[in-house]
């Protein structure tokens, strides 16, 4: 084994070790690893702990007219409770309450944290493509998953190839549709490493249900070395299984539709599986990433996601679709 | 004060001449057996169209059981993907455009002429068109999802994913031809509406005087007016890009998906508040009665109901917060969605202080105790909009169960508990047994708790990170327990609901009226009733008659107020000022017949035939429609033959007048009124695109305009229209001669109307423009679909016409058809010159 693998090994036992710790709340809005979500969930105990002090107020108000004492009730049938109810309270707290909202949306432009990092999510039915540039300004596409380095503002760029999708990573930051023909940012920066999900929160037709993603937050030395290995081509098949795997693949026409970078596949309708088998799961965040899931996803797709553009794959014997699965997994 | 007002010597003498009793009720007896289907009493389509709503509310209901038992927990798949799909988007449209609207419709059919003791609303076949049309367009829209054809793109239909490209197959031209036309019959509601509130009031009952519901009833058919042609455009044009190619929201060629968020939403909102203030309104008058004293607070409650009306249309953008819109009108948007919280708060504490006002305690009855229900349930759901109107929490939590949620408490409790308020408190007057209070208990509490279990959750769920319209999700995301809350809470809900159906099966008897002002309310719909509604129609001197004039109702059923009788001989009601309610005139209505229920059935196929691109079919039904069209009306515009009549008090009224008094004309008014939104979403449409896509338009994208000779003959010909029918009017005939030069004035005039948009196409074809090439070209043609449309209206309504002159029922006194033409063909020429300068004048201004 290579001192790169070994190394991508090492890294994908950290972030599934991460993976595991945040599972539960995985998408949470109130559990925030992001300083925008982190304002958002301020913001959110604020309104909840205020909305619950006026609805406990109107209750008692409606109380004391049903059951309260005879001089109380004349005092509240007066026309000056309605003005003082219905129209002083409402104003002064709701002028309070913009002013409040309106610093929140100015701040999200000042943010620390030194020059940001581009990357551009085009929203598919039903995945993500990912697209990174390295300093070099080299194109280097994924899917299905972001790394973004803790501390620094990440730019996301939002298009879409087909309908509207809408770009959601609770933890991190609010949601921002991706609207054909526009082309949206969403600026967010992740305040520790972990791993959270994201989903697509605009219905989008058939599988919108199954169009999710992961984010991993790293340090950012560690994002800047995961980047310059997602940049390099695929590695050599490392077990014959493999390479029997990677034959198969070229000889089924995978290749029109998926790139493996270093390979003659080169297709651009699907996701780019360079290092699909480094990422955290498969099928946009619907299955988990090993080789059963892979097997189980080229035969048996169109039950899995239904109405996804991958035809299913029942051409394949047992030992050919293991030796394919072998061969996607390893390429971390 | 106002009890000065009332004449000291009852209009009518007693005790009243002997079969005069018979004679109401022969006049306006309700037909029977297969011919129940020609019926146009309000009480009797009301009833139906009520029934026909809550048919829908189940049928939606069920929907929501099954979505809530495929939830139940993560990775379910007790239903797949399409149809859970396919299930949600019926369940929404199916709530929102079968039932609410609908339903709130059936109660101003139902509750607006016995409040206004009116004999029947102005339009009785125009109501039963409407309901008719409904129900069949409803039902057939509602059974496509057991054959797989239901829309399956959301209830909100966005763009793209409803494109032909997208949505093959007939699903998505379901929801655009079933729904639009749907809506064409909820507009046809409303103009009934606002005529039969501003003009069918009893004598005396000035505008300050009309009952709460009556003045959100107003509000809510002049909301239609103005918010319903954005859909019904936005319909339009998507159906025409799937249909046609016309591009209006494909980037690629200029149009833009946001279009259709900015139309369906400027509707989508007000649609809201259109359900929201009827119910409120009903609040306000059931509250009054349970505390024995008049609302506290009407004039602040009336202007807090126009006042919501009216910023509802502002606040359309903050569904699509979203979307990327820049920071300002987040900043507006976010503002006036809070501003809509102090009419709602100046409504809540108005009630509350009426509570407060009762000398003796608040009664507790079942209607009291789901107004309660929903005032909980309702703030709750108005601090959950204050908090999403806030744009950055909106980032999180748009799109997820938390908006879910928030906007069932809003609906379910701002809608659907008044309307059972409604059901309890009402019911005697359509029933001759009241709906039982013990069960009544149950099923509150049923609903209430079930609501708040099922609904309550689904905040957390959302802000857990759950979107909404998914039809799974991964288990151990947190989610599950929550879900299944919510399902439970969901079942508890229907068992309510269906206790209620028991009850209803078990109490309702339809027909004749039940214990006569059973809870002791003050308001004329507790006056006793038959089917001529009222015996004698009141003089109101006060917000709640029956309480300030304890023989009032005595009086009414002795027959000693106005219309006693019917001198026509016929079906009548008085028609009094706008304002004032001054009598006027006494308006002739014509009673059951077939002509618009085979309209309705009609109007219904060539819609749903379209759908299933059944052209010839469709087109012969369309002209079959048209024709019962003109049976229906034939009988209407009576002329004066029965000259003026007396009611009583010194009234001598006129049967028959023309001009800006006859309800025709408002009618005809109001009508124009929706033309002139239609028209004003299309303007701000055209403009859009090219703020969006400026390269599409000349001079750099399409071919220039046409040379302005095409324009101005255009326009020419459109003044030689107006020109054509003012002269008409002058040359019109007296009664019983001809006088030939009036209907081929007609003629020219509806000829040059057709020629002027002909002209205007074929100047835009001969240029080279084709609509499916850029949404500019398609807002080119757009505006001559929408004149034309209204020229060829005209047309067929000269042709009407024609038939009248030939046939001596149109002259210089008998001229309402004319009128109504005439107006119509006036608004028209002006749209289309408005039209030409735009579309002509504005690539020249850019350019």
């Amino acid at each position: 084994m290579t001192r790169r693998t070994t190394w991508a090994n090492r890294m994908g036992t950290v972030v599934a070790a991460l993976f595991l710790e945040a599972c539960r709340g995985v998408q949470s809005a109130l559990a925030p690893q992001g300083i925008d979500a982190e304002r958002v969930a301020g913001l959110f105990w604020v309104m909840t702990i205020g909305a619950a002090l006026i609805l406990i107020l109107v209750m008692f108000v409606t109380a004391l007219a049903l059951f309260g004492p005879e001089s109380w009730r004349r005092w509240l049938s007066r026309d000056g409770i309605i003005v003082a109810g219905g129209i002083v309270f409402p104003v002064t707290t709701l002028t309070a309450l913009l002013g409040y909202g309106f610093v929140l949306t100015s701040i999200g432009d000042s943010r620390p944290g030194g020059e940001s990092i581009k990357i551009a999510v085009v929203g598919e039915r039903w995945w993500w493509r990912v697209i990174y540039r390295d300093s070099a300004g080299r194109r280097i596409e994924s899917a299905n998953e972001l790394r973004i380095p803790v501390g620094r503002p990440v730019e996301i760029e939002l298009t879409s190839a087909d309908v509207i999708h809408s770009f959601w990573a609770p933890k991190l930051a609010g949601k921002l549709d991706m609207i054909p023909g526009r082309k949206n940012v969403l600026t967010l920066m992740a305040k520790e490493a972990g791993v959270s999900r994201g989903q697509c929160a605009e219905y989008c037709g058939g599988a919108h249900a199954l169009m999710a993603f992961y984010v991993v937050a790293l340090p950012q030395p560690e994002f800047e070395r995961w980047l310059a290995h997602e940049a390099e081509p695929a590695s050599a098949p490392p077990t014959p299984q493999a390479l029997a795997g990677m034959t198969l693949f070229a000889a089924s026409g995978c290749g029109a539709c998926h790139a493996i970078r270093g390979t003659p596949a080169a297709g651009a309708i699907g996701p780019d599986l360079t290092h699909v088998g480094g990422r955290l799961s498969l099928a946009a965040a619907t299955l988990p990433n090993d080789e059963a899931a892979f097997a189980r996803w080229i035969k048996d797709n169109q039950h899995i996601k239904p109405g996804n553009l991958m035809p299913p794959y029942g051409i394949f014997s047992d030992s050919e679709l293991a030796a394919v699965s072998n061969y996607l997994a390893s390429l971390r | 004060m106002d009890a000065d007002r009332s004449p000291a010597k009852l209009p009518s003498e007693t005790p009243r001449p002997a079969g005069e009793r018979e004679e109401l009720q022969r006049i306006w007896a309700r037909p029977s057996g297969w011919r129940m289907f020609t019926a146009v009493n309000n009480t009797d389509i009301g009833l139906f169209y009520m029934g026909a709503a809550f048919l829908f509310f189940l049928l939606a209901g069920v929907l929501a059981l099954l979505m809530r038992t495929q939830l139940a927990r993560g990775d379910n798949s007790f239903i797949g993907q399409n149809l859970y799909n396919q299930i949600f988007t019926v369940h929404g449209t199916t709530m929102m455009f079968l039932f609410a609207v609908p339903a709130i419709e059936a109660l101003g059919v139902i509750l607006l002429p016995q409040m206004l003791a009116a004999r029947d609303l102005p339009f009785p076949r125009l109501s039963a068109f409407a309901i008719w049309a409904y129900v069949i367009g409803g039902l057939v829209f509602f059974l496509t999802i057991f054959v797989d054809l239901a829309p399956n793109g959301g209830w909100f239909m966005y763009p793209p994913l409803t494109l032909t490209e997208f949505s093959p197959g007939d699903n998505a031209d379901f929801w655009l031809l079933g729904i639009g036309f749907i809506e064409i019959s909820a507009i046809a509601g409303a103009i009934e509406i606002v005529v039969g509130t501003l003009r069918t009031r009893p004598p005396g009952m000035s505008l300050d005087k009309m009952p709460l519901f009556a003045w959100a009833m107003l509000i809510f058919a002049a909301m239609i007016v103005f918010a319903f042609p954005a859909v019904i455009f936005g319909t339009l044009l998507l159906e025409i890009e799937r249909s046609f190619g016309w591009p209006f929201f494909t980037a690629a060629k200029g149009g833009d998906a946001l279009l259709w968020q900015h139309l369906f939403w400027f509707f989508g909102h007000p649609e809201v508040y259109i359900i929201f203030l009827p119910a409120a309104a009903l609040v306000s008058m059931i509250v009054p009665t349970m505390a024995r004293t008049p609302l506290v607070g009407y004039r602040l409650n009336v202007v807090a109901l126009i006042a919501t009306g009216f910023f509802s249309f502002g606040l359309w953008v903050h569904h699509m917060f979203s979307t990327g819109i820049p920071a300002l009108s987040l900043g507006f948007f976010s503002a006036v969605s809070m501003t809509i919280a102090i009419p709602s708060g100046i409504q809540v504490f108005s009630w509350i202080a009426t509570i407060a006002a009762g000398r003796d305690r608040f009664k507790i009855t079942t209607p009291s105790l789901f107004v309660f229900g929903f005032l909980f349930i309702f703030v709750i759901g108005g601090l959950t909009g204050v908090m999403v109107a806030v744009a950055p929490f909106d980032f999180q939590v748009h799109d997820t169960y938390f908006v879910v949620a928030h906007f069932h408490y809003v609906l379910v409790g701002g809608m659907v508990f008044p309307l059972f308020a409604t059901y309890y408190y009402w019911a005697p007057m359509v029933s001759r047994n009241m709906l039982s209070e013990k069960r009544g208990r149950w099923v509150f509490w049923l609903m209430f708790i079930g609501f708040n279990t099922a609904f309550f959750p689904m905040h957390i769920t959302g802000l857990m990170g759950m979107p909404r319209r998914v039809w799974t999700y991964p288990s151990g995301m947190g989610w599950d327990a929550l879900n299944m809350i919510s399902t439970v809470g969901a079942f508890i809900l229907a068992a309510g609901v269906l206790l209620f159906v028991i009850d209803l099966f078990l109490r309702l008897r339809p027909g004749e009226q039940g214990p006569e002002n059973p809870w002791g309310a003050g308001t004329l719909e507790w006056l006793a009733t038959d089917v001529y509604s009222t015996r004698s129609i009141p003089h109101v001197a006060s917000r709640e008659p029956l309480w300030d004039q304890p023989n009032l109702a005595a009086d009414v059923e002795a027959g000693a107020y106005y219309l006693p009788n019917a001198p026509t001989g016929g079906r009548e009601t008085i028609v009094t000022s706008p304002i004032e309610g001054d009598p006027q005139y006494v308006i002739r209505m014509i009673g059951p017949g077939w002509a618009h229920f085979f309209a309705a059935a009609f109007t219904a196929a060539f819609f749903l035939l379209l759908t299933i691109k059944l052209v010839t079919p469709a087109l012969l039904c369309g002209v079959l429609a048209i024709l019962s069209c003109f049976v229906w009306v034939w009988e209407l515009d009576r002329g004066p033959g029965k000259g003026p009549v007396d009611i009583g008090g010194g009234f001598r009224l006129p049967t028959y007048v023309t001009g800006p008094t006859s309800h025709a004309w408002w009618a005809m008014v109001v009508l124009m009124l929706v033309a002139g939104s239609l028209y004003i979403t299309y303007v701000f449409s055209y403009l859009y695109l090219w703020t969006v896509n400026p390269q599409v338009w000349p001079p750099t994208g399409s071919p220039p305009p046409p040379s302005v000779e095409w324009a101005a003959f255009s326009a020419a010909l459109l003044i030689a229209s107006v020109v054509a029918f003012v002269t008409a009017d002058r040359l019109l005939p007296a009664p019983q001669s001809m006088n030939p030069w009036a209907p081929a004035l007609m003629l020219i005039g509806a000829a040059c109307l057709v020629g002027a948009v002909v002209v205007e196409i074929d100047a835009h074809w001969q240029t080279g423009l084709r609509a499916t090439e850029s949404s500019y070209a398609a807002m080119v043609y757009m505006e001559s679909v929408l004149t034309g449309e209204l020229a060829f209206t005209v047309a067929i309504m000269t042709a009407y016409g024609l038939a009248r002159y030939f046939t001596g029922k149109m002259d210089c006194v008998r001229r309402v058809t004319f009128e109504s033409t005439a107006l119509l063909t006036y608004y028209t020429a002006a749209q289309g010159l408005f039209g030409l300068l735009l579309v002509n004048g504005f690539p020249r201004i850019i350019g």
